[in-house]
């Protein structure tokens, strides 16, 4: 470990391996906290990007494989897996939004089988990787993307930009305007329109990311938390019930990330 | 917890990823789904068909059994009327022949009557006439007597 004590290995665990411009001017991994934090924005966590775009691609290469050899007649055991998730996602788009719109669909599946790749790392033991990877010389590795504020707030804001940009093509500007500033008081009452409406909007990107940065990163805490401070002997006595709570965690943070972006684009959708 | 390019970095994933899976994923799966849909609801349309076929079947099934039934009892009839008819018809012959072999009989025996009894009379006539030659025991003029005798015989 990187630190004997225990606080030390918990602030160990919750540190990104972060690559970005040190303030002399310098491009390099920081190693230190402190290092990362003064590299400010002109930074990029190594290991988010890595774990969640190599998850990314581990589901769009099943899917794609599934897609080409998909088989009417006689559908294999893992085709028949794959259907079963591209229908509860059809079904949930379908059930929700009412627009006509063939992005929403493959955007729900996408989220969801990529934030439950990226939650699912979570039940890897904590030590497996992030050790393995100290031990080659990477000083930092965090390996679940979604316990990272960066990715789950990217996630949203693509989302949001998705939001807002519907919202302008379906109502046009004035349309989406109007409804932030003549609601739901009418026309006299703009300025508190406008504060309520506004809170409301940034409050949809800002729950969908926080609710899912917080579940899983207080999951993990838990596991590294088991891992510190319980004898290595006796950690399956909390950590494997913990584990066996959590495959339901990540499953429904998935599923829900998955339906409030079907939900918040199909506002988009609706003129009030 | 620093903020920093992963953000925007994590967004531009998510795009990618989006874009590759309303490209190449998702229609072919689903496509396949509602062809799956739709073969699995054109079988089971077509299984009610023949369910109702079936029924349909069945009911003229039992129409023609009934039909053929009806067909068979009105043959039945027939035929036993048609083996009366022909019974009485014989019935009718037989009684007409044996009415005309009786008459015919009648006849041949009246006219065999007839003729014992003009052979008897003749010989009647003969055995007179050769009585009354004996009796006279002279010949009899034969051309003479005959006319009185084939009067005799008229009388008899």
């Amino acid at each position: 470990m990187a630190e004997g004590t225990p606080a030390g290995y918990i602030q160990h665990h919750l540190h990104n391996l972060t690559f970005g411009r040190h303030p002399d001017g310098s491009w390099g991994l920081a190693h230190s906290q402190q290092e990362a934090t003064d590299m400010g924005f002109m930074a990029i966590h190594v290991d988010t990007m890595f774990w969640s775009v190599s998850l990314g691609i581990l589901f769009l290469w099943l899917f794609r494989r599934i897609a080409v050899s998909i088989s009417i007649e006689n559908p294999g055991h893992l085709q028949s897996c794959i259907e079963a998730i591209v229908e509860l996602v059809d079904k949930s788009v379908k059930e929700t939004f009412h627009g006509k719109n063939p992005l929403i669909a493959p955007l729900a599946l996408t989220l969801f089988v990529w934030i439950f790749l990226m939650n699912f790392m979570d039940l890897i033991p904590v030590d497996f990787i992030p050790h393995s990877t100290y031990l080659m010389g990477i000083p930092y590795m965090k390996v679940v993307p979604t316990t990272d504020v960066n990715a789950t707030f990217g996630m949203a804001f693509a989302v949001f930009f998705l939001m807002i940009f519907y919202s302008i093509k379906v109502k046009g500007v004035g349309g989406f305007l109007g409804e932030l500033a003549f609601q739901p008081f009418g026309k006299a009452l703009v300025p508190v329109n406008l504060a309520l409406e506004l809170v409301s909007l940034f409050a949809k990107p800002l729950s969908l990311s926080l609710r899912l940065f917080g579940n899983l990163f207080a999951g993990e805490l838990i596991f590294i938390l088991i891992a510190a401070l319980i004898p290595f002997w006796a950690q399956w006595t909390l950590s494997v019930p913990w584990a066996i709570f959590h495959v339901l965690v990540i499953t429904l943070q998935a599923y829900i990330f998955m339906m409030l972006t079907i939900v918040y684009l199909s506002m988009s959708y609706e003129t009030h | 917890m620093n903020i920093n390019l992963t953000l925007i970095g994590q967004a531009i994933s998510l795009f990618i990823f989006v874009w590759f899976c309303m490209k190449y994923i998702w229609p072919p799966i689903i496509n396949a789904l509602q062809e799956r849909e739709k073969r699995i609801a054109d079988g089971l349309a077509a299984a009610d068909a023949g369910q109702d076929k079936l029924v349909e079947a069945d009911r003229r099934l039992v129409e023609l059994v009934d039909e053929g039934k009806q067909k068979a009892n009105e043959i039945i009839v027939q035929a036993q009327k048609r083996g009366d008819e022909i019974l009485e018809e014989a019935k009718h012959a037989a009684r007409v022949e044996g009415d005309r072999l009786i008459e015919a009989a009648q006849a041949e025996i009246e006219r065999e009557r007839t003729q014992a009894r003009d052979e008897l009379r003749q010989e009647v006539a003969v055995l007179a006439l050769a009585g009354a030659e004996r009796i006279l025991m002279r010949e009899v003029d034969r051309n003479a007597h005959d006319e009185i005798l084939a009067g005799i015989s008229a009388e008899l």
